[in-house]
């Protein structure tokens, strides 16, 4: 049985309370902060529980490294408390069951992970990807069940996460690529953090990008655009691969506008928020995340996250930006798309 | 002794006429489950004229006619029962007039769904009509005939309240307008205020007359359309779930619909409901009101909105639906079947639960689907089966869970949409003795030598 | 029968009859007859009847297969997941009656003609060469690519024409081609579809043979059915050839400038062939060598690329004729449409559909109004202009 690596003095003993202080969705002061996050270790009810809006930034504002986000996930779901309705929880449980229907390709000691996201799947052609387009996999029994912790289920994590670890390991995979940024987070954050073991190595899409990049330089024209950078929730998990992002940018030819919801501050992209928080808090997330696009003067939206790039595109499209994810923008650069 | 054939095929020319054992094989039969019968002649006329020489030569010579459209409803209305002539109404197939300022257009009474839509969407973008989901070659004519229902139904009730006239080939042979058309040559009403007489025709299974035009009344077309998915556990909350909806009067089609596999729909109740507007301001203001009038179920977590992905959503704003035709092949077998009796709305939940122990009961692959007609006046619930042609005993299950859903459907005090046979007879036996005495005279009087469709509407 | 287990399975929806938009019928032998059965559905239908001994084999049943144009929209538009397999489906229910040697009469004929003479017009094979004379248009040697005739462009009127007029345009192009001549075989793309498969591999066959054994690489076809042939299933017997059709290199050559261009001031409309269309999803290059001449007004038909209603030439009917020229056959109702746009040519891309739609025109009393041309013609009199 799978329990949460929580270690109670790091937070009793903190100054900041960063977790809560810090959360773009709960106005609270350092005391406040403190003490709610006191309640919740000690497993009594906190407004916290109530009001969080399962962003996982906390993951990334805490200093220590304690998981103050997993931990109100596991809070809640003892509770009994749910953050989406019931029906709509149990069909993400259901639609992501393993039911053998699943793609492996010629697996060498590297392979593609697509999550169960065929839109990765496609991502991965042209010279980037033509050593390791065959060597893939796609499917539910595959999937990085981070999901589940936007619905308060951990039980559903700790059920299937070390399952997909071990048919990963099971087609001899030495290092996994991850296509979905929530995979890598899934392997190196969440897994560890209850205390499963990875045995495999997990790269970031990002790192493995700028590496090819790097190898094609002599082939890269200057993209010469404005783009902002839509960072997904579920890289709070995995910050310190943030820095990859600026890094192919520069490559490329590609300037990160300056814009006030970016890096720490970064909103996410609205669409789950609707699911769990409702109509009004998803619009105004997505409003202003977009206008500070417009105000930026952003000639592109660049995505991380598929779901992501299906929850604004068309919104940001609508205001004039064009919506990209980074793969594609690097084909660009190549001279590929 | 006539000859029929050459008489038909003077009619209507050889290439038009059949007496091939193909054709009267193919026109046997629906692709439902009722029992083949065939007929002795197929004919396709392309005039009311034709039909008229048609109906007065089988008149004459007492032979029974079999009006159709596409022969999509399943049930066996268009099977031949007592043989005689089939008649493909389908090459009547042209919209004669549109009349933009008064919204209705006039058509051919073979002229199918498809072909007005796409006639309003090229040439009167603001205009559509209430389009069923059923494939696009159903036809207008049959589809009010049978009382169909289609996306504009929430708003204003069954496709055939939205008939402004008609022209109908009576079944001894008189060519008549029904409605503002008798006397005027607009056709902006069905019968008021006049007596209405578009009710000898409607819902009758082609019993009493042949309908060779048909006037459908219009509606604005926004620039915009869009589709919600709410999504409950608790089949009980249905009722109240579409009557908040209906009130805020904001939407267009509202169904509600439950289904096994795949996964993603076990275990749930969706309620689709779509909205449209000229602008976003018009979009958002009515995705606002729908979100808020269920705001009490979201609250307490009884039901959500599902995050309907990019990639889902033209599956769902298609029209017609075509995953409505595909559930056909879910048993790769090509075949489905439903009951769709009209009930109140409040009895959602038992015929769900009753759809659900039938496919348990029977081992068939169901799927229920309810639409709202009218602002909750009614709804058709559907209870559909799909089952593999190649399986006769899968078929019979089918047959035998329809039988009984239907009959607990008429339990709770629901009434038969497009009834087989059968259920015209579980029908008639429930209903008011002086009702049948008036649908008998009624046949009698308007086909006295019971050519039209008989062995329908039988009334003993 | 192959794919016999997928029979049943047809919902008869009608879907395959119309159009994308559902504005039209697009199926010929339903437009012609307005009976169900002459629809894919009815096919369908009938081939599982038959399977199943519920009919019997007939002249009838053997026409209602037999009209079938090949054209492909059934395939295109059905919403089930075996779409793709019907015209395989219509084709080994075809078979099945050339096995039994019950196929309509006008059909036995074509194939008589090609198993005797190598081509259905029944005409010799050492005359099949002779529509290049006098265009200094050699015999394939040691040139970068054959160019392929067909029946049609060998011995037909209106296919002779074309034949002339894209051959040289593509010399004129500056590309090197060679023709067989007499030593040309029939591709038997439409023998295959009229369910002769054990002839029309024979020719397939022997073509590979023969195409390998003088070097030929690189095929540019005239007609799209021969194109069809060679891309689709000369592959599958060993034949692995780079195959284009005419407008794909003649667009490239007008890109880069290789053809000099003047004008050709007139309304044009194209009708897109099915095995170049729907069939092979070629749409553009056509469309591009049209865009490129100065003056030239193009206009689409209603029913276009991949809603393009047949010429009703397809299936072995331009020989057969099984279905006839009335008031309802597609040809007569697509040089309607064309007329329509108001334009004054009505360009093709393939001599079955030339012949069909001019002897449509003729029919339709249309030809003041309208005339058919290839597009290599159009080339030929933009160059001249």
């Amino acid at each position: 049985m799978y329990t949460l690596k929580f270690d109670e003095n790091l937070c009793a003993t903190c100054q900041t309370s960063d977790c809560l202080v810090k959360c773009q969705f709960m106005d609270m002061e350092s005391e406040a902060a403190h003490r709610e996050m006191m309640k919740i270790v000690k497993g009594e009810y906190s407004s916290v529980l109530h009001d969080c809006k399962t962003c996982y930034a906390c993951e990334e504002y805490c200093p220590r490294g304690n998981h103050p986000f997993y931990l109100i996930t596991e809070r809640r779901e003892e509770k009994g408390m749910l953050t989406a309705s019931r029906a709509i929880t149990n069909q993400w449980i259901n639609m992501c069951e393993p039911q053998g229907k699943y793609k492996v390709g010629e697996i060498k000691g590297k392979a593609l992970s697509c999550c169960f996201i065929g839109e990765l799947r496609r991502f991965a052609r042209g010279k980037l990807f033509e050593d390791l387009r065959s060597s893939y996999i796609l499917g539910p029994e595959f999937f990085c069940e981070v999901v589940y912790l936007h619905f308060a289920k951990p039980s559903i994590i700790k059920e299937r996460l070390p399952k997909v670890i071990e048919n990963i390991k099971q087609l001899g995979i030495k290092q996994l690529i991850c296509m979905h940024d929530e995979c890598y987070g899934s392997f190196t954050s969440l897994a560890p953090a209850y205390g499963m073991e990875v045995p495999f190595e997990p790269i970031h899409y990002f790192e493995y990008l700028f590496e090819k990049l790097t190898d094609l330089k002599g082939q890269i024209r200057p993209l010469k655009m404005k783009a902002a950078y839509q960072r997904p929730c579920s890289s709070r998990l995995s910050p310190d691969k943030y820095h990859f992002v600026g890094k192919i940018f520069d490559l490329i030819g590609v300037e990160m506008v300056k814009r006030e919801y970016q890096e720490e501050n970064a909103l996410c992209c609205g669409e789950v928020l609707r699911m769990v928080a409702g109509y009004e808090v998803a619009n105004e997330v997505q409003k202003k995340n977009i206008d500070d696009m417009v105000l930026s003067k952003a000639e592109y939206c660049v995505f991380n996250c598929p779901y992501c790039e299906m929850a604004l595109s068309e919104k940001v499209s609508k205001k004039g930006i064009k919506p990209i994810h980074i793969i594609d923008l690097c084909k660009m650069a190549i001279g590929e798309k | 002794m006539i000859d029929i054939h050459k008489s038909l095929v003077e009619i209507m020319g050889d290439e038009h006429v059949s007496t091939g054992k193909e054709e009267l094989y193919f026109y046997a039969r629906d692709p439902g489950l009722m029992p083949a019968h065939e007929p002795d002649y197929v004919v396709a006329p392309e005039t009311t004229e034709e039909v008229q020489k048609i109906v007065k030569l089988a008149n004459k010579e007492k032979i029974p006619i079999v009006p159709m459209g596409a022969g999509m409803s399943l049930t066996g209305l268009i099977i031949p029962l007592k043989g005689g002539i089939v008649i493909d109404m389908k090459r009547m197939r042209r919209i004669l007039e549109v009349n933009e300022k008064a919204r209705y257009a006039i058509v051919e009474g073979g002229t199918s769904q498809g072909a007005l839509k796409a006639y309003l969407d090229r040439n009167y973008p603001n205009l559509r009509h209430s389009i069923p989901d059923a494939p696009p070659t159903v036809t207008i004519a049959a589809n009010v005939a049978i009382h169909g229902q289609g996306r504009l139904t929430q708003m204003y009730g069954f496709n055939s309240d939205m008939v402004s006239g008609l022209e109908v080939v009576l079944p001894t042979g008189e060519i008549a307008k029904i409605g503002s058309c008798s006397m005027s040559p607009s056709w902006f009403s069905k019968g008021p205020t006049l007596p209405d007489l578009s009710g000898l025709f409607l819902g009758w299974l082609g019993t009493t007359g042949i309908i060779t035009k048909v006037g459908l009344k219009l509606y604005p077309k926004k620039k915009m359309r869009d589709v919600e998915l709410f999504v409950t556990d608790r089949e009980d909350l249905i009722p109240e779930i579409l009557f908040r909806l209906t009130h805020t009067e904001m939407v267009e089609d509202i169904t509600a619909w439950f289904q096994a596999k795949p996964l993603i729909f076990q275990g749930n109740h969706h309620v689709t409901l779509y909205i449209t507007g000229d602008t976003d301001e018009e979009l958002e203001f009515k995705r606002k009101m729908v979100w808020d009038s269920l705001k009490e179920f979201r609250d307490s977590k009884d039901g959500g909105f599902m995050w309907i992905l990019p990639a889902m959503k033209p599956t769902f704003l298609d029209m017609p639906q075509r995953s409505v035709t595909t559930f056909a092949d879910v048993k790769k077998g090509g075949g489905f079947e439903y009951s769709g009796p009209i009930a109140l709305i409040e009895k959602y939940p038992v015929l769900a639960r009753k759809l659900v122990e039938l496919g348990a009961k029977f081992k068939v692959a169901y799927s229920g689907m309810a639409r709202v007609i009218g602002r909750s006046h009614a709804m058709m619930f559907g209870i559909a089966f799909t089952f593999n042609r190649a399986d006769p005993d899968m078929m019979e299950r089918v047959r035998k869970a329809l039988h009984e859903g239907i009959t607990f459907a008429f339990d709770q005090g629901g009434i038969p949409w497009k009834p087989t046979v059968e259920e015209q007879k579980m029908a008639m036996e429930r209903m008011d003795p002086n009702t049948l005495k008036l649908m008998k005279m009624i046949k009698e009087n308007l086909d006295p030598n019971g050519i039209m469709n008989p062995g329908n509407w039988k009334v003993a | 029968m192959e794919y016999e287990e997928i029979v049943h399975r047809c919902f008869r929806c009608g879907y395959c009859k119309f159009t994308e938009d559902y504005h039209d019928i697009n199926c010929p032998p339903y437009l012609k007859f307005g009976l169900d059965t002459y629809a894919a559905g009815g096919r369908m239908w009938l081939i599982n009847a038959w399977l199943n001994h519920e009919i019997e084999t007939s002249k009838h049943y053997a026409e209602i297969l037999y009209l079938c144009n090949t054209c492909g929209n059934c395939k295109e538009h059905c919403v089930f997941t075996f779409k793709d397999d019907l015209l395989n489906i219509f084709e080994a229910a075809k078979a099945e009656l050339v096995e039994k040697g019950l196929v309509p009469a006008a059909v036995k004929d074509y194939l008589q003609g090609i198993i005797a003479n190598g081509n259905p017009y029944k005409e010799p094979q050492n005359k099949r060469g002779r529509w290049a004379e006098g265009t200094g248009i050699q015999p394939f040697s040691d040139q970068e690519f054959l160019f392929y005739v067909g029946d049609a462009g060998s011995y037909d009127e209106s296919g002779k024409k074309m034949a002339v007029s894209v051959g040289s345009i593509l010399s004129e192009g500056g590309l090197s081609i060679g023709i067989l001549g007499s030593k040309e075989k029939c591709d038997g793309n439409d023998v295959k579809a009229l369910g002769e498969t054990g002839l029309f591999a024979k020719l397939a066959e022997e073509n590979i043979r023969l195409f390998k054994e003088i070097g030929v690489k690189k095929i540019i076809t005239l007609d799209p059915h021969a194109f069809n042939a060679f891309t689709k299933e000369y592959p599958k017997l060993g034949g692995k050839f780079k195959v284009w059709h005419y407008t794909q290199v003649l667009a490239m050559l007008v890109k880069d400038k290789k053809i000099p261009l003047s004008g050709y001031e007139l309304k044009v409309t194209y009708h897109d062939a099915c095995y170049l269309g729907r069939h092979n999803e070629i749409y553009d290059p056509p469309r591009e060598i049209l865009s490129a001449i100065p003056g030239l007004v193009f206009a689409e038909m209603k029913r276009n690329r991949k809603n393009s209603l047949c010429c009703g030439g397809g299936g072995g009917n331009f020989m057969t004729d099984v279905s006839g020229l009335g008031k309802d056959s597609s040809s007569r109702i697509r040089v309607r449409e064309a007329l329509e746009t108001g334009a004054e040519i009505l360009a093709v891309a393939c001599p079955i559909c030339y012949k069909m739609l001019d002897d449509a025109v003729k029919e339709e009393g249309a030809e003041e109004k309208v005339k058919v041309q290839d597009i290599a013609e159009i080339v030929h009199q933009a160059i001249r202009s």
